[in-house]
Parts: structure tokens; C-alpha cells; sequence
């Protein structure tokens, strides 16, 4: 895995947008730190979990992966070729290779088209297939997500959630992506659909070597699909590394804290150590010199007031932000 | 694992719901039976709407279903003649408001910017005329008759469906499936035709009979001041115009009964079947 | 808050513009004054050609726009083709007989909307309920001048019971009983504008009816009549200061029609006659005066809007 051609390299990006109450008295500038100076890389065929709570920029990163949004800064390059500031035209030759997954099922479908039409008109569009063959082509898409055949007649309405998440899976197949971004694809189904999609993802990465960059506040999903792992904090990676490691050894107390609070498969792991995570969640508009974690994280120093942690390798890839842990004092979770 | 094992089209559901209610779907079937009384008015009159009869002023009776005016043109030949001359005036000027006012909202919703700021001024300033008085203005400038009134209601009714499809564009390129298909690469022609206009088609339509309503009861005053429909021609507005006179109103009431109350069914079942397609296509309401 | 008020001002202005333009080119379509003048075959060349210079009709149509704008700046609105008055005296002599009527059609028209709206809200799907909804629809879709022709039939007619026309002047004295003139016109305006706004009204109120936090107070047990009036109340300002402020085109539209019914000598039957002879100063300033009103009770309405609900997406509605 860890000489395998890299895929997408995202270096310093960053996102601002003005801060709520920039009124026509009260010019202050301000800006919420949505995206800053966020870096990883990811390997074709991998999967990375982006965790973190709502609002710690995670989907926008993914949002500025695929060109949703513009970034402020920062490049990502994809193959080589730098995404970041390509205009319109020149990202839609690329676009194909990279697709994106969504949340809400329902509000990714369009309502007044029929299943056979979502699927065949990108594949059509940019010449993948026929119109006369799109029909069969939609029916081999439809069954490698375990739909039958004829769901290619019927409108998104008639399905179920976990019904609606494999044809968005289906459709962002169709156009053979390398990479497809995932914004917490399972989080509105119930457990037991959660699984199966998950499983049908895992699958389809084996056979087709797609990658993956899986964003979820869960940690149970994005533990149990993910190869790497990159915890998010009000706008920075604060712990990157291989997602065991990460399991098993946090190193920022922020990434300790999110592991504790996951509803423990092991029993014998007291979810004591979520009552780190007391307190508001900052925000990211009044972003000092310090650590941004530091005023809700309970080893908070002097030095983390004052200076900024920057990411650091501790060995075999796995890299946090913190200063705690850049003195020693590697801390074993719930004990 | 299907939810439902007999699956319908988006119109068969509509048709469906349109049905349930009860009101709306008896108003459905008298508005089509108006018109095709309408369309087959050569066919179905008794006289020529024009054509003088020896009888002036005659109560109904006799050949004449509603009687004569005073000029002893039969009122039910002109009644089905003004019917027709109201319903066309209403659809084709609802046709145009809507064309027009749909591709101005898809341009200022989509493209937004200096397109948004231009298009939204100018449905302000129209919106700011009291719509009478631009009509009346509108019936000085040109020369009045049954064209002239659909263009000039066309032109003025634009607005609202505007900015009606305007912010139904705004909401829906927030929607996901707007972004997946931009990550797609599709081209921006067709997701403004093919992803989010068919999704506004629901709320034109019941806009449009609310239009469509209203054109007929502007046609309707414009021909009752006289600035309208111009006689000989038939119309439901110019046909009450007698009634302004107090002989006409008190002796007469077979001259303007029927015409004010055809107005008001052509008026009351367009609302109604405005109604029952909100309820019908509505999408919080339960599938 | 500041920031949105300042914007739909400057919104304001600009459509305020755009108004005085399109005033100015309707007027300049409806036809050249110098040749309904002309029509007059007493008028001599001479005289037509020093009145156009009088009216500055020579000049290009650009100064004269400005030419009209800066006199309308200092209130003043030309002559009358037809009876030479200064148009600005003959809006104010017509103006009180119209804010009379308009202001008693807006006061009623927004007691019944708010009223029935209310109360068929409260009582949704009841019988109650539909019938209000019935008769709204068919408020909607009477036409204002076939309810008066109804109403002068029955109360004038047959029952003698109410003047349909003989009002004058109210600065004419003399004439101690003027309210009965007022009821049937009062009456067809607020009727006509009622019907819309009682179902506007009501679907308002089933939303907030509907939303949550009345949900939960109803579960701690506060009364209903309580609730409705303490909680619902406040948040069914929003569609009321609507409805006020769509109401006034309405209100423009309606009283130059019924206006002209019931020979009420206010700016409706003043514009009427004008339109008719074509009287082009007259037109161009009642146009211009009735466009700034509703643009005015439009920028209010907005400016109230946001400040009844503070949660609204300032800036996202335009």
C-alpha cells in the first residue's frame, strides 16, 4: 500500500468565508477558518476517512476536492495536474474521474427522472456509451450495486434510502471514476443498512480499484472502511496515519476523546474519556496563535496557548498536531 | 424489496391526487365542458352572434335561449362566442406571461449576477404599477382588440412568474442532484432544462392557473370600461358593458346575468383546478 | 439590519428610476400632444409651434425626461390638456375622496382577512373551515365591477336602500350625510381584495400552527385559546404585514374601475377620464403617483418584514 502511485496530493488548501454579521456598521473583516492549510495525500485504490464534528471543514474539504467550491489557497493536484483555479471547461475533462457521493439519498436523485435517465445521460453525455446502449449498460450498473434490472424504470421516490444510496453509488460508477468522494454516505440509514452499503463500497473498491476519500462524523463507519485515517479540527488535520494506528494509539487528545466516544464494539473500553469533549465546540472564526483544541483540551500548556502545533511525524506515517504529544507523553485511551 | 410492487409515473400520480379531490376534479370537468361548448360555438349557436333578429329586447324564450339585446343579436350566440373570445384571451396571454417569465427566472436564478440584479429591477418597477392602469395605458397606446389584449396582458402577468421560477431555481441549485450533475461535467444547458426545469414545472403550473384566472377577469374589466374587446365582437367583459346604464340593470337582467356569471365559473374552476394541483403535486403532502 | 434596510433603499431608488423612464416612454407612445392640439382645427400653425416650444417639445426626448424630472422635483406636473388646471391641484382636489374610499376598503379587507384567516385556520378542516375557504375562493373570483353591478341591482334598486352614485366633492359642504355613499363601493373593494388574502392569511397560520414549538407548549399544557393568541399571534405579524402590503395595488386598480361604477369623483374617475381623452399629463402623473405608493408600501413592507422576523434571509429575497 504504501508504494502505490499516488493519487490526488493536497497541499495548504484553504477556505474562508466571511463571517455572519459582516454588516454595512461593522466592516471587521472577519472570516470562519472553514479549510486551513490542509494537506494529506491520497493512494489510488485507498481509502481515507475524514472525521471530525459538523462544522470542522471536513465536508468542505471534500466539497473543494471534487471543485464544488473554489479554494482560497493551497493546490490539489490530481495525476499531476493541478485542479485548483482550472476553469469550468478544463475541469469537466477530469471531472469524470472524480465523483462524488452525498449524504441525503433523496436530494441526490433528481425526483422527475426516471432511474434508467440519472444513469444513462452522464455516460451518454460525455461519450461513454451509446444512446441505444445505454439501456444494457444501466442494467450491468444496476446489478453490480445489487439492484435488479428494473429499477431502471422507476423514479427515485419509489426506493428506499439504502435503495436510493446504491444507485448514487451506481451513477458515480458510471462515469469510471478513480476517486470518489464520499460525504457521509451512510450516516441517515439505519444500522443495519449502514453495513451493507459499507460492504457493497468495500467490494466495489476490490473490483474496480477505486479510491476513496470517506467523510463521516462516525467513527464506527470511517474505522471500519477506511485504510488511513485524518482527524479534522475546526479546520486543520490535527492526527493522520494508518486508520489501526490511529485506533489504537491517538495521539492528539482530540482524536483520543473521538475514540473514546465511539459506542464500544470492545466493552472493555470505558467511554470515560468523551468528557474531554465538554464545552463548545470553539469556533472558527477566533482562531488565536494557539492550538485551536486548546481550550477545551484538558493537558492544555503554556507553550499550546502561545504557538502553534504543526503536523509531525511520530513514526511509520502517523503524524499529529500537538505539542503534548511531541514531548512524550503518548497517551493510552480510557485507562 | 421494492416499497411498492405497482409503480406509477410522476403523472399518473398527479392524476391520482388530482382526483381525490372532489371539488377541484368537478371544476376540471365543467371548465373542458365550457370550452368545448366554446370551441364548437359555430356549431352550437343558434344565430349568428351578430346577425340582427326582428326581436329587440326580448326576454328568453321562444328561439332565443337568453333572450335578445337591444340591438336583437341573440345573447346565448354571443355568450358562447364571448366564452370563446375569454378563453383564448385567458390561455394564450397565460402562454406568453409564462414563457416569458420562465426564461427570465431560469436566466436570473442560474446565471445570477448582473442577469439576476437587471431582471429583478425591472419585475420591481413593473410590479409597481398598479396593473389596471398599465392595461388601461397599454389599451390607449395601441389599437384595442382580442391580439392586442393578449399581448399586452402577456407582457404585463411576466413578473410574477419570474420571480416565482427564480427562487424555485435558487432553492434547487442548492440541491445535490444540481451538484452531482455539475460534477458530472454535464453542460449548463442541460441542467437548466433537463435537472431543474422539469422540477419547477409544478409550481408554474399552479402559478399559471392563477394567471390564467386573472387574465380572464382583466380581459374581462378592460371590455367592461370599453378599452377592451371592441364590438361588434362578442365578450364576456363588453357584453356587461350595457349594464352600466340603469334601464339595462333594472329591466333588462337577462343581458348581464348570464355573461357575469360565465366570468365567474370560467374564474372559480381555474382557481379550483389551481387548488387541487397544489394538493395534487405538492410534495410535503404524503405520496 | 442596517446593511439590508440601506440596500433595499438603494433598490428602491433604482426602481424608482426605472419607473419615472418607463412613466416617460408610455406617455411619449400614448401620442404627441402637439397633434391632439392639432386635432383642434382652431389652433393655428403659429400657435401649435410656439406651444411645442412652450412645452418643450422641440427638444431631444432625453432632456426632455429631465426637463419633466426636474419639474416634478419641484411638484410640479404640467397642465391639463383639457381643462388647463395644474395637474398637481387637480390630483390633490381628487385625492381625498380616494384615500377616503381606498383607506375604508383596506381597513375593512384586512379585519375580514385576518378574521376568517384566523378562524378558518383554527378550525382547519371543519366545515366551518371550508365554507370561509369557499367563499374566499369566490371573493377571488367575482369580478369587483359584476359584484357592483349585483349590489346596485339589490340595494339600490330593488331595495332603495343605498345610493349607487351622486357623491361629491367632500370639501363641498352642504351635504351632511356622505357615509352612505361610501358602503357599496367600500364594500365591492374590500370584498375583492378580501377573498385572496383570507386564504393567504390562513395558510400562513396553518404553518406556524404547525411548527414545533407550539407543539411543545401545547405539551406543557398551556391552553389553547392562550396559545394561539400569545404564541401564534405575534409570529402571524410576518403574513399580515404582507397582505397590507400587497393589498395596495389592489386597491389602486380596483378604485379606478369602481370608481368610475359609482361616480365617485376621487383619482380613479379623474385617471378614467383622462385615459379616455387621452389627457397626457394627467395620466402620466396619476401613473407615476399610484407606481411610487405601491413601491413605497413595498420597501416598508419589506423593512417590516425583516423587523417582525429577524430570522429572515435578508438579501436572498430580491
Amino acid at each position: 500500500m504504501q508504494d502505490s502511485h499516488i493519487l490526488l496530493s493536497v497541499r495548504d488548501l484553504t477556505k474562508h468565508y466571511p463571517a455572519e454579521g459582516n454588516g454595512f456598521f461593522h466592516r471587521n473583516n472577519e472570516f470562519i477558518h472553514a479549510v486551513d492549510h490542509v494537506s494529506f495525500d491520497l493512494r489510488e485504490g485507498e481509502t481515507l476517512g475524514l472525521v471530525g464534528e459538523s462544522g470542522c471543514g471536513k465536508s468542505t474539504t471534500g466539497r473543494l476536492v471534487v471543485g464544488m467550491e473554489k479554494p482560497d489557497g493551497g493546490s490539489i493536484l490530481y495525476e499531476g495536474q493541478e485542479l485548483a483555479g482550472m476553469s469550468r471547461k478544463e475541469l469537466s475533462s477530469i471531472r469524470t474521474l472524480l465523483q462524488m457521493i452525498f449524504q441525503d439519498s433523496y436530494q441526490s436523485l433528481n425526483p422527475r427522472k426516471r432511474v434508467l435517465d440519472i444513469l444513462a445521460d452522464p455516460m451518454v453525455f460525455h461519450g461513454i456509451v451509446s444512446r441505444a446502449d445505454a439501456p444494457r449498460r444501466v442494467g450491468e450498473l444496476l446489478q453490480l450495486v445489487g439492484l435488479p434490472a428494473d429499477a431502471a424504470d422507476r423514479y427515485p421516490h419509489e426506493f428506499s434510502g439504502g435503495q436510493r444510496q446504491r444507485i448514487s453509488i451506481a451513477r458515480a460508477l458510471s462515469l469510471n471514476p478513480r476517486l470518489i468522494v464520499c460525504d457521509e454516505p451512510v450516516s441517515a440509514l439505519d444500522v443495519s443498512i449502514q453495513a451493507q452499503i459499507l460492504n457493497l463500497m468495500k467490494d466495489l473498491q476490490d473490483r474496480l480499484g477505486v479510491a476513496y476519500l470517506f467523510i463521516a462524523h462516525g467513527l464506527g463507519a470511517v474505522h471500519y472502511i477506511s485504510d488511513r485515517i485524518a482527524v479534522m479540527y475546526l479546520g486543520e488535520i490535527v492526527e493522520l496515519g494508518e486508520g489501526q494506528e490511529v485506533f489504537r494509539h491517538p495521539l492528539h487528545p482530540y482524536a483520543q476523546a473521538l475514540i473514546g466516544a465511539v459506542p464500544a464494539a470492545d466493552p472493555d473500553r470505558r467511554p470515560d474519556d468523551a468528557s474531554i469533549l465538554k464545552g463548545e465546540a470553539g469556533d472558527a472564526v477566533h482562531v488565536g496563535e494557539g492550538c485551536r483544541f486548546a481550550a477545551r483540551c484538558p493537558f492544555a500548556a503554556d507553550q499550546c496557548l502561545r504557538e502553534h502545533p504543526v503536523l509531525t511525524d511520530f513514526g511509520n506515517g502517523h503524524l499529529a498536531a500537538c505539542w503534548r504529544a511531541a514531548r512524550g507523553h503518548e497517551c493510552e485511551p480510557g485507562i | 424489496m421494492m416499497k411498492k410492487d405497482v409503480h406509477e409515473t410522476y403523472a399518473g400520480m398527479v392524476w391520482r391526487r388530482f382526483k381525490r379531490h372532489r371539488a377541484g376534479f368537478a371544476c376540471l370537468i365543467l371548465l373542458l365542458a365550457i370550452a368545448a361548448a366554446a370551441v364548437l360555438a359555430p356549431v352550437l349557436a343558434p344565430f349568428d352572434p351578430d346577425q340582427i333578429n326582428p326581436a329587440f329586447s326580448q326576454a328568453p324564450g321562444g328561439p332565443y335561449l337568453l333572450g335578445t339585446d337591444q340591438m336583437g343579436r341573440d345573447v346565448f350566440s354571443r355568450l358562447l362566442y364571448g366564452t370563446r373570445v375569454s378563453l383564448t384571451v385567458g390561455v394564450l396571454s397565460t402562454l406568453l406571461a409564462t414563457s416569458i417569465g420562465v426564461v427570465l427566472g431560469l436566466t436570473a436564478g442560474y446565471f445570477g449576477g448582473w442577469a439576476d440584479m437587471v431582471i429583478m429591477r425591472v419585475t420591481d418597477m413593473i410590479m409597481s404599477f398598479p396593473y389596471i392602469m398599465l392595461i388601461l395605458v397599454a389599451g390607449v397606446i395601441f389599437r384595442p382588440g382580442m391580439w392586442m389584449i393578449i399581448l399586452i396582458l402577456g407582457f404585463i402577468d411576466w413578473p410574477g412568474v419570474a420571480r416565482l421560477v427564480r427562487g424555485e431555481v435558487l432553492s434547487l441549485r442548492e440541491k445535490d442532484f444540481i451538484h452531482s450533475a455539475e460534477i458530472a461535467g454535464m453542460s449548463r444547458r442541460y441542467i437548466l432544462f433537463s435537472e431543474i426545469l422539469p422540477n419547477c414545472f409544478a409550481p408554474i403550473l399552479i402559478f399559471a392557473t392563477g394567471v390564467m384566472a386573472i387574465s380572464i377577469l382583466d380581459e374581462a374589466s378592460l371590455s367592461f370600461l370599453g378599452m377592451g374587446i371592441q364590438p361588434p365582437q362578442a365578450s364576456l367583459g363588453n357584453m356587461l358593458n350595457g349594464a352600466q346604464s340603469i334601464s339595462v340593470l333594472t329591466g333588462m337582467p337577462w343581458l348581464w346575468v348570464a355573461p357575469g356569471v360565465m366570468i365567474i365559473l370560467l374564474v372559480v374552476c381555474t382557481n379550483f383546478v389551481g387548488d387541487a394541483l397544489r394538493d395534487a403535486m405538492d410534495p410535503n403532502t404524503s405520496w | 439590519m442596517a446593511k439590508y434596510i440601506a440596500k433595499r433603499l438603494l433598490y428602491g431608488l433604482i426602481t424608482l428610476l426605472g419607473i419615472t423612464i418607463i412613466d416617460f416612454i408610455l406617455m411619449n407612445l400614448v401620442g404627441n400632444p402637439i397633434d391632439i392640439l392639432a386635432s383642434n382645427p382652431k389652433v393655428s400653425e403659429g400657435a401649435l409651434k410656439v406651444r411645442a416650444h412652450e412645452l418643450g417639445l422641440d427638444r431631444p426626448a432625453w432632456q426632455q425626461y429631465f426637463i419633466w424630472i426636474g419639474q416634478i422635483l419641484h411638484g410640479n406636473f404640467g397642465f391639463s390638456y383639457k381643462t388647463y388646471q395644474p395637474v398637481s391641484q387637480m390630483i390633490l382636489s381628487h385625492l381625498f375622496p380616494t384615500l377616503i374610499l381606498m383607506g375604508t376598503a383596506l381597513a375593512v379587507s384586512m379585519v375580514i382577512a385576518v378574521v376568517f384567516g384566523i378562524y378558518s385556520a383554527v378550525h382547519v378542516h371543519t366545515k366551518r373551515d371550508y365554507s370561509i375557504v369557499f367563499l374566499a375562493f369566490l371573493g377571488q373570483s367575482v369580478p369587483g365591477f359584476f359584484l357592483a353591478l349585483v349590489l346596485i341591482y339589490f340595494f339600490s334598486v330593488r331595495l332603495g336602500w343605498l345610493p349607487s352614485s351622486g357623491m361629491r366633492n367632500l370639501n363641498d359642504p352642504g351635504d351632511g350625510v356622505q357615509l352612505r355613499y361610501l358602503i357599496l363601493p367600500a364594500t365591492v373593494l374590500a370584498l375583492s381584495e378580501a377573498g385572496n388574502n383570507i386564504r393567504y392569511i390562513r395558510s400562513a397560520m396553518l404553518e406556524i400552527l404547525n411548527q414545533d414549538y407550539l407543539r411543545t407548549v401545547k405539551g406543557k399544557g398551556v391552553g389553547r385559546r392562550i396559545l394561539i393568541y400569545r404564541h401564534a399571534l405575534r409570529n402571524a405579524l410576518i403574513p399580515i404585514v404582507t397582505v397590507f402590503g400587497m393589498e395596495i395595488p389592489g386597491l389602486f386598480g380596483g378604485s379606478v374601475i369602481l370608481e368610475q361604477i359609482f361616480s365617485w369623483p376621487g383619482l380613479g374617475l379623474m385617471t378614467m377620464n383622462a385615459i379616455l381623452q387621452r389627457d397626457y399629463p394627467v395620466i402620466m402623473a396619476t401613473c407615476l403617483l399610484s407606481a411610487v405608493v405601491v413601491l413605497l408600501a413595498n420597501i416598508v413592507t419589506d423593512i417590516l418584514y425583516a423587523v417582525v422576523d429577524p430570522t429572515v434571509k435578508l438579501g436572498k429575497q430580491f
